[in-house]
């Protein structure tokens, strides 16, 4: 097994193989989701986010990571937990805000919600609300990069829980004997909704237990080490671009929150999240930034343009109108409209 | 002019369109090297060759997510489910990715592509490989269905389905497969969504679908030889969209609608169209319409079961006759 972490933390030093540039953006990228991710929470409890909504705090890495890894053209498909994976491609905050604030300056006016964040502009194709649907497609994607000998890689993200539904599998068999250039991450926080993921599931990792089985590699990396994550996605990237095929990787980590909305996870034992709290990405991400040299200044420079930039998207959003009603019909078929009859 | 079986117009349909296009791409279980467990795609893959005709794993869910993977990237995939019951383990994609994925990104989302299947009875399989399904589709906005009846319509029906930007279900009758047409020389493409009167009367309309067209059909020219009524048969083709302005057309010169449908009772397409003419057209009608549809029951696998559930020409001429004469 390659716990690739430690070879990740045998980094030589600011200027290695990431480089200050990339590391600067990994926190930049980490912070606004948590600060993102933070303000979506207290406008949940404020009733202006309405509706459901999943959040990744905690989970900042895992995002930052991949995204900060992918190319132009290369394609994410997350779940309804994917704010985070969204904002890591470039997308605003406000875009996002005010989509989960069901307005009109959303991402989709309002009309996919929190849990169907896209943006394809951003190669965001969609966040996908029914577990393990989006493996299949990613792979569909990665088929036609494959078919036309375009050179985009694929991503698809799922939790600890969608290894146990039955598209997991088709779609990793699939993937392995079409030898597809797609990437698929589990976010192995340990829980499905309540229930632990060990609670139900035959194996002990989720996701690295079963590349045996596709013929892959088992890949487990610390999820909450974004130098980790994103030497491992690179290095994924490069054989899926290289016509090697697809890669399975579990990246261990935890959700600070609780499921969605403002679930208070009670069914955590004592003591677990505060011990995950000292492994919290972005602490782990600021010490290093500091013991390679980079000056408190820059980082707080950083934390305080993010804060900025979240307290105008929610000022905007709060601001901003609710859709139309003209929008209803709009977009069912290609035509634009909803005419099933003539 | 060419006399062909409904099953080489399928291979003659897709290899028509595969030819005009190089994104059109096809997959499907044992649909390649093997030429599809009806042989309706043989030859395709010596054709196309393996990069665009590919045999799968027993995935259906892996089908269809491929195909909407590639579909909304840039191809026109072609997916075959072997049977239309086996919709039910893929349902996901047909009920909630691809119909809703454009909607709910707000327009920036495509999903050009065409799930060909093998559905209907008659073939003796019993309850998990003979049914309808067309009523299944029908009520997802954001899909559209077809079923023809013919070789002619399976070419340009599977043709206009490929060409279409949205996600089309295109059901292939089973029982259909070994029967013959004539089909015209050269590139043949129809639209979706018109019905097509395919015998004219005036005292009755009758709606079918797919394997009821050529009983209904039969069943009109027992209804004028034997008992003097004179029927107007509609092959309804696309259940979505529907092309309502043929149907209330008919029904306002007939006055009488019939509906034979091979679906079960419930909720078949056919109540549909009825609440739309009890809607719109309620006093054109000389009496209350009368659907001709399979049981509410799961399909027998023995031969008199089977022939004994499905609309029948003689059940057809006896509701019409009974119906009309009183
Ligand atoms: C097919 C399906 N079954 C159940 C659900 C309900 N559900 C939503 S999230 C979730 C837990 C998923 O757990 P995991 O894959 O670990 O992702 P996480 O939420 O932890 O990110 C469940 C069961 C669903 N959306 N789709
Ligand atoms: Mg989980």
């Amino acid at each position: 097994m390659a716990l690739q972490s430690d070879r990740a933390n045998g980094g030589s030093g600011l200027n290695d193989d990431i480089g200050e540039a990339k590391r600067l953006e990994l926190y930049r990228t980490q912070v606004t989701i948590r600060e993102a991710e933070q303000r979506a929470y207290d406008l949940f409890l404020q009733n202006l986010v309405k509706g459901t909504s999943h959040l990744s705090l905690g989970q900042e890495a895992v995002a930052a990571g991949f995204a900060g890894a992918m190319q132009k053209g290369d394609l994410s498909f997350c779940t309804y937990r994917g704010h985070a994976h969204t904002l890591a491609r470039g997308v605003s905050v406000e875009k996002v805000l005010g989509e989960l604030m069901q307005r009109d300056n959303g991402l989709m006016r309002g009309k996919g919600g929190s849990m169907h964040l896209t943006s394809a502009d951003h190669g965001v194709m969609g966040s996908y609300a029914i577990i393990g649907a989006h493996l299949p497609i990613a792979c569909g994607a990665a088929w036609r990069a494959q078919y036309k000998g375009q050179k985009d890689v694929s991503v698809c993200f799922f939790g600890d829980g969608t290894t146990n539904i039955g598209a997991f599998h088709e779609a990793l068999n699939f993937a392995a004997v079409w030898k597809l250039p797609v990437v698929f991450v589990c976010e192995n926080n340990l829980y499905m909704e309540y229930t632990p993921i060990g609670d139900v599931t035959a194996v002990h990792n989720p996701a690295g237990d079963r590349a045996g089985s596709y013929g892959l590699e088992k890949i487990v990396i610390d999820g909450n080490d974004a130098d980790a994550v994103y030497r491992t996605a690179r290095a994924a990237y490069d054989k899926a671009r290289a016509g090697r095929g697809p890669s399975l990787v579990e990246c261990l980590t935890y959700r600070h929150s609780g499921h969605s909305r403002a679930d208070p996870a009670k069914y955590r034992p004592e003591g677990e999240l505060e011990r995950w709290k000292e492994r919290d990405p972005i602490k782990i991400y600021r010490e290093r930034l500091l013991q390679f040299g980079i000056g408190e200044k820059v980082i707080e420079a950083i934390d305080a343009e993010v804060r900025n930039v979240v307290d105008t998207a929610t000022e905007t959003c709060k601001a901003a109108p609710m859709p139309p009603m003209d929008i209803l019909t709009t977009d069912v078929y290609a035509d634009g409209g909803w005419a099933w009859r003539n | 002019m060419v006399e062909i079986t409904y099953r080489d117009a399928v291979i003659r349909g897709i290899a028509q369109e595969m030819q005009r296009d190089e994104d059109v791409v096809f997959l499907g279980e044992d649909v390649a090297k093997a030429g599809g467990v009806f042989k309706a795609t043989v030859g395709l893959y010596e054709q196309f060759g393996p990069l665009r005709v590919r045999d799968t794993p027993i995935s259906e869910q892996a089908i269809l997510g491929a195909a909407m993977g590639a579909a909304m990237t840039g191809l026109k995939p072609i997916a075959e489910i072997m049977f239309s019951d086996f919709f039910a383990v893929c349902f996901d994609y047909i009920a909630n990715e691809f119909p809703k994925s454009r909607y709910m990104s707000n327009g920036q989302l495509k999903c050009p592509l065409v799930v060909r299947t093998g559905n209907g009875a008659g073939s003796r399989f019993g309850a998990q490989h003979s049914q309808s399904v067309e009523n299944w589709c029908m009520m997802i906005p954001g899909l559209k269905v077809v079923a023809p009846s013919n070789p002619r319509d399976v070419i340009g029906l599977l043709a206009a389905a490929v060409r279409d930007p949205d996600p089309v279900i295109f059901l292939e009758h089973k029982s259909l497969y070994a029967t013959k047409g004539e089909v015209p020389d050269g590139e043949i493409v129809d639209t979706l969504g018109s019905a097509k009167i395919v015998r004219p009367g005036r005292d009755a309309t009758i709606l079918a679908l797919a394997l009821m067209v050529p009983r209904a059909v039969e069943a009109a020219d027992k209804l004028k030889a034997e008992h003097g009524i004179d029927c107007e048969v509609i092959d309804v083709r696309s259940l979505v969209p529907l092309d309502t302005r043929t149907i209330l057309g008919s029904v306002s010169k007939t006055h009488r609608l019939f509906t034979v449908e091979e679906n079960p009772r419930l909720c078949g397409w056919g109540a549909e169209i009825v609440s739309i003419v009890a809607d719109e057209a309620f006093y054109d009608l000389d009496g209350p319409p009368v659907r001709i549809t399979t049981p509410h029951i799961p399909l027998p696998a023995a031969d008199i079961l089977e022939d004994a559930v499905l609309p029948t020409p003689a059940r057809i001429v006896d509701r019409v006759k009974t119906t009309l004469n009183g």
